[in-house]
């Protein structure tokens, strides 16, 4: 009994040491000061310009970006805060939580709205909606559907188009993809007949909104749902194979969070990027696919910040959520 | 007149008693209103905690012996408020914790439905928790869920201090306004006493009588021993001058009794020796009817100085009439008396005093001036009324002449002369009573000139 214990004691800070990201990158290596450990959820393609610019205007301040999953965001940031300055991350949830319990430090020096805040510590810099995303070849010659109800009408009509070919985040795995599923169940029955309904179709099931465009472009999909749609923007230009469609019945926009680690060694850097983040400089110059601003016009389908997004993290009804959607999509 | 020894203020006492009375109970009033609002507010939480964790009870349902809560979106939504209060939780079943926030505890001991409030510390903040139970009733057995749920208080804090904040303004308010109420009636009150004092200095000098203006009824007792006490004064203040005048005459009338006897007896004795002695006696006898009555004007006007009976008088025919008087008595020594007047010399006095002092100056010019010669008497109008007398007699001796309107006190010339030295006292004292003046100096080729001015 006691040597398993000893053993993992003894490997667990080579796996933390061997922490495999799905990306790590240092900006401005030659930094004088302090270095930033960001950790994040974004891919670096999207968010690089934006450490660009902050390095460019701070130039004695490095920055390491470290990318991984939302929920090993979670994970890793519970298990040491101090190790991390700053954390960005689009499940709001989880942030939201994080903040509740304590781990954000309060940044009485940053003016922002307050539906794009919580508590002085959480701060939402972008809006990006969730989006059914289609391949347009696949549907030439009908209509594109504009809501779910249209979606599952086709796909009831055409099972030969979409079985096996469409896609949509595995819940299990993303948290960003929890939250899509989780604010669609509270907002409409009509979510769960639509998994059921691809369940039946053998949807597959991806951990991230990149892996789902490619195969979109690549054919080997249709149809995307909950996908965000910031993330295929470069290749949906216009006349492309891809088309983007915000579900008109009840759209649901995410803001993409950051707060500051409440034990971190380099508060005055650490507040100086959120700072940077919010004021949106870098967010679009250069990018390939800049994130969306925030948008007031757009706040009745933006996911409220507040403590009922903790609701769905309760062990109880994540449990129940999970099952019941395992039970509607993975149909056996 | 000397000052009065003070003990303390009315006034400030009134003043100091209102404004502490005020200040003690804006003090309470401040802290009566911020209790009672806390109270309210912390009520307000307490109701929205106590549905939400109704709420949550509410969503908790038992299958085949399994527990089932599907926690309701809004349970945490109703949570939420302008100050993102930190929200806990903690689903225990039976006491075995199920989901939520693990350490978070707080016992429930109400029946099923009455939620248990308190405020305690978690995940260091100050939380309001409640706690709630239901029993579940499942196909063969009962279970108790109990939820526990936290949130700090970061609003009611912000709420409180707002109230505090108007309570302090109410509080500051009422304390201004009473202050300035205080002052007011202060003055006011105050104000009765110095119409008083003012009616009191206000009066003239003789006027002992009664006040009969109203005045409040906390004043009336002060007014009526005042009045009382004036009264009593009046009454001795006549009573002493009673005294002097029937005294000067019980004196003075056996004095001249004996006197005339002495006269007498001298016409009838031939012996040398006898007619010395009483020669001796009739001296003696006339000093001592001179000293009593001038002691008699002198006390007069000690007793009167503090209130003469003030009037018009003309100065140049109040003197005139005195020489004339005194002319036959001039006339006896062989002295001649010239007056003159500069019209007639208005002035406000007392006029038997007045003339008491002239006649004591023109009673020594006589005494002390050389027969056959002349004593000059003037009223003058300016710079201020005054009387001068002057004759050519030795003048005053040099080195006593300061002294010389001390009581009693005579010169060295006057050696030989019947007199009490209490002359040039008298008038001094009446110019002193009608705030004049009164001046000795020699006169350049010998004698004496006196000067009276008002
Ligand atoms: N006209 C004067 N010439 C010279 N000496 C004077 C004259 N008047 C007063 N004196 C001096 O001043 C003294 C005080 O005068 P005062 O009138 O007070 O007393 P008195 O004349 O001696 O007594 P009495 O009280 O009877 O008048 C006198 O004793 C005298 O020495
Ligand atoms: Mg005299």
């Amino acid at each position: 009994m006691r040597l398993p214990v000893i053993l993992m004691l003894m490997v667990m800070p080579v796996l933390a040491y061997a922490q495999d990201w799905e990306d790590r990158r240092l900006f401005n290596p030659s930094a004088s000061g302090t270095v930033l450990r960001i950790l994040s959820s974004t891919d670096t393609a999207v968010f690089a310009p934006i450490i660009e610019a902050f390095v460019a205007e701070t130039p004695e301040t490095g920055v390491e970006y470290l990318v991984t999953s939302t929920a090993e965001i979670d994970r890793l940031f519970r298990a040491d805060p101090g190790a991390y300055d700053v954390v960005v991350s689009s499940a709001m949830d989880l942030q939201l939580k994080l903040a509740n319990d304590g781990y954000a430090l309060r940044l009485n020096d940053v003016a922002h709205p307050s539906w794009a805040q919580w508590r002085q510590s959480l701060f939402a810099f972008t809006a990006e909606p969730a989006a059914i995303v289609i391949n347009r070849a696949a549907f030439a010659g009908r209509d594109i559907p504009k809501t779910r109800q249209d979606l599952i009408r086709q796909m009831r009509d055409h099972p030969e188009i979409f079985r096996n070919k469409i896609g949509t985040y595995d819940i299990r795995k993303s948290g960003l993809g929890y939250l899509f599923a989780t604010q669609d169940a509270r907002a409409s029955e009509t979510y769960w007949r639509l998994m059921e309904v691809m369940g039946g179709l053998g949807a597959q099931l991806y951990c991230c909104s990149g892996d789902m465009i490619d195969d979109l472009a690549s054919g080997r999909l249709v149809m995307a749902y909950n996908v965000l749609g910031s993330y295929a923007a470069a290749r949906l230009v216009p006349g492309g194979a891809l088309e983007t469609i915000l579900p008109s019945d009840f759209p649901i926009t995410m803001m993409r969070t950051a707060f500051v680690s409440k034990d971190t060694g380099a508060s005055g850097a650490a507040t100086g990027f959120v700072q940077h983040l919010l004021s949106g400089e870098g967010g679009d110059g250069g990018a390939e696919a800049p994130l969306p601003p925030l948008d007031s016009a757009s706040q009745g389908s933006t996911i409220v910040l507040e403590p009922a997004l903790m609701t769905f993290l309760d062990t109880l009804k994540r449990r129940r959520f999970l099952t019941e959607w395992e039970n509607a999509i993975i149909q056996k | 007149m000397a000052r009065l020894p003070v003990s303390g203020s009315l006034r400030n006492q009134l003043v100091v008693s209102l404004i502490g009375g005020a200040a003690l109970l804006a003090l309470l009033l401040f802290l009566v209103t911020r209790n009672f609002a806390a109270q309210v507010a912390q009520e307000g939480q307490d109701s929205i905690l106590g549905a939400a964790a109704a709420s949550i009870l509410d969503a908790a349902a038992i299958h085949d012996g399994q527990v089932e809560i599907d926690l309701p979106y809004a349970s945490f939504s109703m949570l939420a408020n302008a100050s993102d209060d930190r929200v806990f939780y903690a689903i225990y079943r039976d006491d075995t914790f199920l989901s939520g926030y693990e350490g978070l505890d707080a016992p429930a001991n109400q029946a099923d439905g009455q939620p248990t409030f308190q405020s305690t510390e978690f995940n260091g903040a100050d939380v309001r928790v409640v706690t709630d139970t239901r029993t579940l009733i499942g196909a063969d057995d009962r279970t108790q869920i109990r939820i526990v749920l936290a949130q700090t208080q970061d609003q009611l804090a912000g709420t409180l201090e707002r109230i505090s904040r108007n309570a302090a303004l109410l509080g500051a308010g009422f304390f201004a306004l009473a202050a300035l109420l205080s002052f007011w009636a202060t003055s006011t009150t105050i104000g009765q006493l110095k119409t008083l004092t003012q009616s009191v200095t206000r009066r003239g000098p003789q006027d002992l009588s009664a006040f009969r203006k109203p005045v409040p009824t906390e004043m009336a007792p002060l007014v009526t021993s005042l009045n009382s006490l004036m009264g009593r004064l009046d009454q001795s203040l006549r009573q002493s001058e009673d005294f002097i005048a029937e005294a000067a005459h019980r004196v003075r009338t056996p004095l001249a009794t004996v006197r005339a006897h002495a006269e007498a007896t001298l016409q009838r004795v031939d012996k040398a020796e006898n007619r010395q002695a009483l020669r001796a006696m009739v001296r003696a006898i006339d000093e001592s009817s001179r000293a009593a009555s001038q002691l008699l004007d002198h006390a007069m006007i000690t007793v009167r100085a503090d209130h003469l009976t003030l009037q018009d008088v003309d100065l140049a025919e109040l003197v005139g009439d005195l020489v004339q008087r005194l002319t036959p008595v001039a006339d006896m020594k062989d002295l001649d008396l010239a007056f003159q007047a500069e019209g007639a010399v208005p002035i406000l006095g007392d006029p038997v005093q007045i003339q008491n002092a002239v006649r004591n100056l023109i009673d020594n010019a006589l005494k002390y001036a050389p027969p056959e010669s002349t004593v000059e008497i003037a009223v003058w109008r300016g710079p201020r009324p005054n009387v001068t007398i002057q004759d050519r007699g030795p003048g005053f001796p040099l080195h006593e002449m300061d002294t010389l309107t001390a009581r009693f006190k005579r010169g060295r010339n006057a050696e030989g002369t019947i007199g009490s030295g209490l002359g040039l006292t008298i008038a001094h004292d009446v110019a002193a009573a009608h705030d004049g003046a009164l001046t000795l100096e020699n006169r350049e080729g010998g004698g004496a000139c006196v000067c009276l001015s008002f």
